[in-house]
């Protein structure tokens, strides 16, 4: 197809830039939404995207892309954007990015890129989330990759394990630098937590797979059902199987549990278990041979990402109400402001500075409700967040039938337990110096596994710089024995 | 990747043996552990104890009883027939060590569990007795395979159709009682099997102070310690039974929450066996759901 004409042909002055208004994100009706697993925001149509990239100062600081862990070239592919060159943006896109279709919906751009961006200062910042979702989405519809092809080929081979977001980033990142790369992955399907966590309705499956696929095009090969740890250890990979490097990015996949009384009744759910359910075992879909209890009155523990895709689960699966508890403030939570937004249209009930106390069940062991406290917020702590602290007598009762504990995880010791050689910090954490490798040679690690339970593109940041750092190392070493 | 199955025959009435080909999972495999198998694509992942690895023919041997919807579809498959993932080998293995008298007690299909146990307690030299239960005759299995490796199988059945007439642990009670005169004192003793069956055992053994480990079945979805929904209160503490387990001090383990915890699905496990039994049936050999275990 040849390029669209350019349009700016006309060049803009800054003064008609900063007159262009932020374009909304066009989203799926908050009341149909709210009993369905289709796709929330439906993706800026080709000419408000034009129109938004058009609002773009192109200055000359380029602050965005400090903002950026994977370090995209914004202003550029902003820049071909606003001159019609959809081509053009996907080269520079795909160029710095594997996985721009799912970071352009999961990242939390408001925190990074957008809230250093220069027009922002004066109105609101230029969409750049919503401008990397489009291009990502206009490579896809039309079937073109633009993943660059590997300007040279290399003999090692690098394991990679877990294809999760760090996992998924590094082997393309080293794949196109010409490496032969395997990835390990335990479940059955690729992604991590892209698949069993966030939910169709925040990322489709869809696009998790043909961001993976592109990963096989460029040669990338991975393995599922493979646990390293149990199935391979560590050892094996270097000694038995031909790899030169490792990049461990198994995630901290271990759920945590609030740890009072009645957390064995049933229709008590970690959040791992509850989405892992609905998203990759499809439990959402009747017709699935994985079970999940339909909650009709849900109460969700937590005021994270993970807590707002677990409540608004609930809510489609036809809970209702569906509650969040969460034992401080609305400024405290750490979840998306688009999350909470979009869980509040949805009808999801938040009880704020409200505790969890304990589980109450029936006399067969289901889950009946939840008995809470109200919290105010006292002194601020060591974080500098002002801590919770309890109302005397003001215990009170949620009925509910399904409770999901959505509190965080820690490290899955599975890996770390038979690769003793690994130095770990104190919560089970794997310990890296500033490239990313562990205390054992050619043995890198990112991602959660190394910095605890944070966010999908702070894991695909690890994923690239570490890659980076591998390629170096390995380098060094072929130049040391050549 | 598909994986074949090599073997299929049934061992009792809606149990079915298979071998298939798994050449990763016996790479590190010892006793006690298991794989996760999904049967078909998008079909449900079930975990299943490992009965006999074969490390030279890269195999490994799973004995499936046809309760829910999967394990029926499951024991439909013949030799040749292909499962869609064979995931492992997961939980920690057994720890064995020479303790002098070890007897192992399987009920049902949990027998498959206790054979490779059987081998690796006689490899470190103990004294290996088995009891191995089922309702009547066609339900007890492996009892050549074990008597092959033990030094005394004693098969016990319900209806008394073979060998010892009664419950497991009656036959436990016994084995202890004789084995205190010809100077064979039962050190330890491993169990799997239903629920209620290893809570029996665990009260037997517990006023004689013997050191008894169950290996647990609970509800289970990745296996590798994501979900936790396997979690089981021992010793007052919660243990991921996938990741800490599937062995516990039987002494220590809540068995009431567990059998409790078990039921989750009931109504779901009903309505989806319901669905594939109006599926055409291809379980030739198997009994009537009438036969078949709550």
């Amino acid at each position: 197809m040849p390029d669209p004409t350019p349009l700016s042909v006309v060049k803009l002055k800054p003064a008609e830039r900063m007159k262009i208004p932020r374009q909304p994100m066009p989203a799926r009706d908050a009341h149909i939404r709210a009993h369905e697993f289709g796709e929330v925001n439906l993706g800026l149509p080709e000419l408000l995207a034009v129109e938004e990239a058009k609002r773009c100062l192109e200055c000359k600081d380029r602050r965005c892309v400090n903002g950026c862990p994977v370090q995209i070239d914004i202003p550029s592919f902003v820049a071909a954007l606003a001159a019609g060159d959809f081509p053009g943006a996907a080269r520079v896109l795909f160029r710095d990015n594997a996985l721009p279709g799912i970071s352009g919906r999961v990242c939390p751009q408001e925190k990074q890129c957008e809230s250093l961006c220069i027009r922002g200062k004066k109105g609101e910042p230029v969409a750049i989330g919503y401008l990397e979702r489009f291009v990502a989405d206009w490579a896809r519809e039309h079937s073109a990759n633009y993943a660059a092809a590997p300007a040279e080929r290399r003999a090692e081979k690098i394991a990679i394990v877990g294809a999760g977001p760090a996992g998924l980033t590094a082997a393309g990142e080293l794949a196109r630098k010409g490496y032969d790369v395997t990835i390990f992955e335990a479940l059955h399907e690729p992604g991590g937590v892209l698949v069993y966590g966030i939910p169709e309705f925040r990322l489709p499956k869809a696009i998790v797979r043909q961001e993976v696929d592109s990963l096989k095009d460029m040669g990338v090969k991975i393995e599922c059902n493979v646990v390293i740890g149990r199935t391979y250890t560590i050892a094996d990979l270097l000694n038995d199987e031909g790899f030169t490097a490792v990049f461990i990015a198994n995630g901290a996949g271990l759920p945590m549990f609030l740890n009072i009384p009645g957390e064995n009744f049933k229709g008590v759910y970690s959040a791992n278990e509850f989405l892992t359910r609905v998203n990759l075992m499809k439990a959402y879909n009747p017709d699935s041979e994985t079970p999940v209890l339909r909650p009709r009155q849900a109460v969700v523990v937590g005021g994270g990402n993970v807590a707002m895709d677990s409540v608004r689960t609930a809510r489609r699966l036809g809970a209702d109400p569906a509650t969040l508890v969460y034992r401080r403030s609305r400024d405290e939570m750490p979840a998306r402001l688009e999350e909470v937004h979009h869980a509040e249209e949805e009808g999801i009930v938040f009880q704020l500075l409200t505790n969890p106390l304990e589980i109450l069940g029936d006399d067969k062991g289901w889950v009946r409700a939840m008995k809470c406290q109200r919290m105010e917020l006292g002194e601020p702590d060591a974080s500098g967040r002002r801590s919770p602290v309890p109302i005397a007598g003001s215990e009170f009762e949620i009925p509910c039938d399904v409770v999901v504990e959505a509190i965080g995880t820690r490290a899955n010791p599975l890996l770390t337990q038979t690769t003793p050689d690994l130095k770990l910090d104190r919560r089970g954490n794997i310990i890296v110096d500033e490239s990313g490798m562990t205390s054992k040679p050619g043995v890198f690690a990112g991602g959660d596994i190394v910095r605890g339970a944070a966010t999908v593109i702070l894991a695909m940041g690890d994923g690239k710089k570490t890659a980076a750092a591998m390629d170096a190392w390995l380098r060094a070493r072929s130049g040391a024995t050549a | 990747m598909p994986h074949r199955i090599l073997q299929a025959d049934w061992l009792a009435p809606e149990v079915k043996r298979f071998v298939i080909e798994a050449p990763h999972v016996v790479r590190h495999v010892g006793p006690g552990q298991f794989v996760i198998v999904r049967v078909v694509p998008d079909g449900e992942r079930i975990p299943l104890t490992i009965a006999h690895p074969d490390r030279a023919a890269g195999t490994v041997t799973l004995i499936v009883q046809a309760v829910g919807a999967t394990t029926r579809r499951f024991c439909a498959m013949q030799a040749g027939d292909t499962v869609a993932d064979v995931c492992g080998p997961l939980g920690k293995p057994t720890e064995i060590e020479n303790v002098g008298h070890a007897v192992i007690v399987g009920g049902g299909v949990g027998t498959a569990v206790i054979f490779p146990q059987a081998g690796a307690l006689k490899a470190h030299g103990n004294i290996v007795s088995a009891i191995i239960g089922g309702r009547s005759k066609p339900y007890v299995i492996l009892e050549k395979e074990l008597s092959e490796v033990c030094d005394a199988v004693y098969p016990c059945t319900d209806d008394g159709s073979h060998g010892f007439h009664g419950f497991v642990t009656d036959r436990l009670r016994k084995l202890i009682d004789d084995s205190h005169s010809p100077g064979q004192p039962v050190k330890l003793v491993l169990c799997a099997g239903p629920v209620p069956m290893m809570r029996a055992v665990a009260e037997l053994t517990r006023p004689m102070g013997i050191h008894t480990v169950a290996s647990l079945n609970p509800i289970m979805v990745d296996g590798t310690g994501m979900c936790g929904g396997c979690r089981i209160q021992v010793d007052g503490k919660m243990n991921f039974a996938c990741v800490d387990g599937p062995e516990f001090d039987a002494h220590a383990v809540d068995f009431r929450e567990l059998s409790d915890r078990l039921t989750a699905y009931r109504p779901a496990e009903h309505a989806a066996r319901e669905r594939v039994s109006a599926e055409p049936c291809r379980i030739s050999g198997c009994v009537e759901t009438a036969a078949s275990k709550p």
